[in-house]
């Protein structure tokens, strides 16, 4: 079965399975185990699918045609920045005496992987305008919950045991009070001002001596900037606590703003995000992050220091110790570095340029026919709803199933939480004009099929992609985990 | 939209009918509108002790995961367990079968709007 080459491929375990000359290993009977390993002998054959070579490269071949990535189409998922990955940085990575060598090596043979390591510490400090990094997370919500140590560590050290509260906007990404609550604290919400930022009297009503931080994102998840970002850290500050910042947007103003300017003492970077890293399907990641003084003390142990010529790992004695297994994922590390590199200290702000200036470009160009919630300039994502489509019973999840039909992987969809309908747009600085045109003229033709009165045809998109609309509510109420399923 | 008149709402949208010192409660119906398929619900323990405006359940659905906050501080004296099974009740019917907790008030209370002022809240 196949349409246009595109193939319904079965699971392996739903082919024939009577051998079809598989491929035999030579050399491989009874005769030749051990004695001491007989006992752990199969007593019947493994009940493996039997298909030839050809058939299994093309079952996995045909697998993969199925996804859809980065380097097959545009994928504006809002708050994931999934930009295009360069090939060079993977010619990078390859290198042999990046690729071939082990964290338990001594310090003296690994100098170049732990030189340019270092190099990456101190480019992420001074982007970030918080000058002390450890590069060990091994993911954005592991940098999380690394700082909010950290935070726990300093409020410690001073000998403050009351403070048990984190304050979190109710806009924030759901990984952040997770990792808050990991670390012992108690997440308490805040609730956002109408235009979707913080509200500066809600704040200072739940600042106390309880508080041992805020976690904020900016610009937030709507997009927007937090433009009382210098009034919102003083108030944290003067109420004894510290201000974590959720660097997942980064990308909105990387060389152009810092973090550590606005009075954020501790932000995590997701390189898979900004720095261009592989990113999806699980990993893997890495999560740096970058603090100021005041928590320069408990970073993660090793850190890497350079003493004379000489890179070294060290241990700070008030350090929270390790969080990972080695100094960090270097292989998606040195890649992140690579990147930066590429553009420079001069040109670095043109990353920010570029995503801001895409996202406002989509913006523009759809705010007409789609609500536009919190109207005025975007950073690197654009935020709609379905307000508009819902006149005609057309929702969100309708519109983003009919984008697949047009080619186009969908937006974010129902997040952040305080939107109703929300559709978190971001392009990134990869994208070029051409494609944001025609993902644009995608949005506008969905919008006008929804006020044709063509409802039904969309409420069971998509048409053309391998699996039609899939029931996501029995999904999750009846999921069958068996296959084949057992009646 | 249905706002039934004999039920207190809270401004986190769920709902309470007190009789004597006992309060069930339950979402409303443009809480479980806004949330969609709901697809798991969280209940309490029975016997627990619970505060007013803090989260004492947790709604699923198929677009996000919401607490439910209690409406009256108290003891948690029953639970729907019909819910565990059957969590579209709280589509199908949130004022009636799908009710999610009975409080054994202990006095305190969220700021409760009846049903006239939580219309005029939605709308706002």
């Amino acid at each position: 079965m196949h349409s246009a080459l595109l193939h319904d491929e079965p699971l392996l375990f739903e082919y024939d399975t009577h051998p079809q000359e598989p491929i035999q290993l030579p050399g491989v009977g009874g005769d030749t185990v051990p004695d001491h390993l007989t006992p752990f002998l199969r007593q019947n054959p493994a009940n493996l699918p039997q298909l030839s070579e050809p058939e299994t490269v093309r079952h996995f071949v045909r697998l993969s045609q199925w996804n859809h990535h980065i380097e097959s189409g545009f994928y504006p998922l809002g708050s994931c920045t999934m930009k295009y990955n360069p090939r060079v940085n993977e010619q990078l990575a390859r290198l042999p005496g990046f690729a071939d060598i082990h964290p338990d090596q001594p310090e003296e043979t690994v100098q170049g992987m732990l030189a340019l390591l270092f190099e990456l510490q101190q480019w992420l400090g001074a982007i970030s305008g918080l000058p002390h990094v450890t590069l060990q997370p091994a993911a954005g919500a592991h940098g999380e919950l690394t700082g909010m140590m950290m935070i726990h560590a300093y409020h410690a050290a001073l000998g403050d045991h009351r403070r048990t509260k984190v304050l979190i906007p109710d806009s924030a990404h759901g990984t952040n009070p997770a990792s808050a609550a990991l670390c012992g604290f108690t997440p308490v919400e805040i609730p956002s001002a109408a235009n979707g930022r913080i509200d500066l009297n809600t704040l200072r009503a739940n600042l106390n001596d309880e508080v041992a931080a805020l976690m904020l994102t900016n610009p937030n998840t709507t997009g927007m900037f937090e433009s009382d970002i210098a009034e919102i850290t003083a108030l944290v500050h003067e109420a004894g606590a510290l201000v974590y910042g959720d660097g997942a947007n980064l990308n909105a103003m990387v060389g152009v703003a810092r973090p550590g300017d606005m009075g954020i003492d501790c932000l995590h970077i997701n390189v898979h995000k900004t720095f261009a890293t592989p990113h999806g399907g699980g990993g893997p990641g890495a999560g740096p992050v970058a603090v100021g003084a005041a928590l320069a003390p408990f970073l993660p142990a090793p850190h890497i220091r350079k003493e004379g010529a000489r890179y070294q790992l060290y241990h700070s004695e008030q350090s929270i110790g390790p969080v990972l297994g080695s100094i960090g994922h270097s292989g998606v590390l040195l890649r992140a570095a690579a990147y930066i590199a590429a553009f420079g200290r001069d040109h670095l702000h043109k990353i920010a340029h570029d995503a801001v200036l895409g996202a406002n470009y989509i913006r523009v160009r759809l705010q007409e026919t789609y609500h536009l919630p919190f109207p005025g300039i975007c950073k690197h994502e654009c935020l709609l709803t379905d307000a508009i489509q819902n006149r005609h019973g057309i929702k969100t999840l309708d519109i983003a199933k009919a984008l697949i039909d047009r080619g186009f992987h969908p937006m974010t969809i129902y997040f952040p939480l305080i939107v109703h309908g929300a559709m978190l747009i971001e392009p990134t600085e990869t994208e070029s004009k051409t494609t944001l045109d025609a993902f644009c003229d995608a949005m506008l033709a969905i919008a006008e099929q929804a006020e044709q009165g063509d409802g039904d045809a969309m409420q069971t998109a998509p048409h053309h992609a391998p699996t039609r609309r899939l029931d996501e509510t029995l999904a999750a109420r009846k999921p069958t985990l068996n296959w084949p399923p057992t009646s | 939209m249905s706002i039934p008149s004999d039920l207190l709402y809270t401004k986190e949208h769920e709902w309470v009918r007190e009789e004597g010192d006992v309060a069930t409660c339950g979402i409303s119906e443009h809480a479980q509108e806004a949330l969609g398929d709901i697809v798991f619900v969280e209940l309490p323990e029975v016997g627990a002790a619970v505060e007013a405006g803090k989260p004492f359940a947790v709604v699923e659905s198929v677009k996000a995961v919401s607490d439910v906050y209690a409406p009256v501080s108290g003891e948690v004296i029953e639970t729907n367990s019909q819910l565990e099974s059957s969590p579209e009740l709280v589509n199908t019917d949130c004022y009636g079968e799908g009710w999610i907790a009975k409080i054994r008030g202990s006095g305190g209370r969220t700021e409760l709007l009846d049903a006239a002022a939580y219309a005029t809240f939605l709308e706002e």
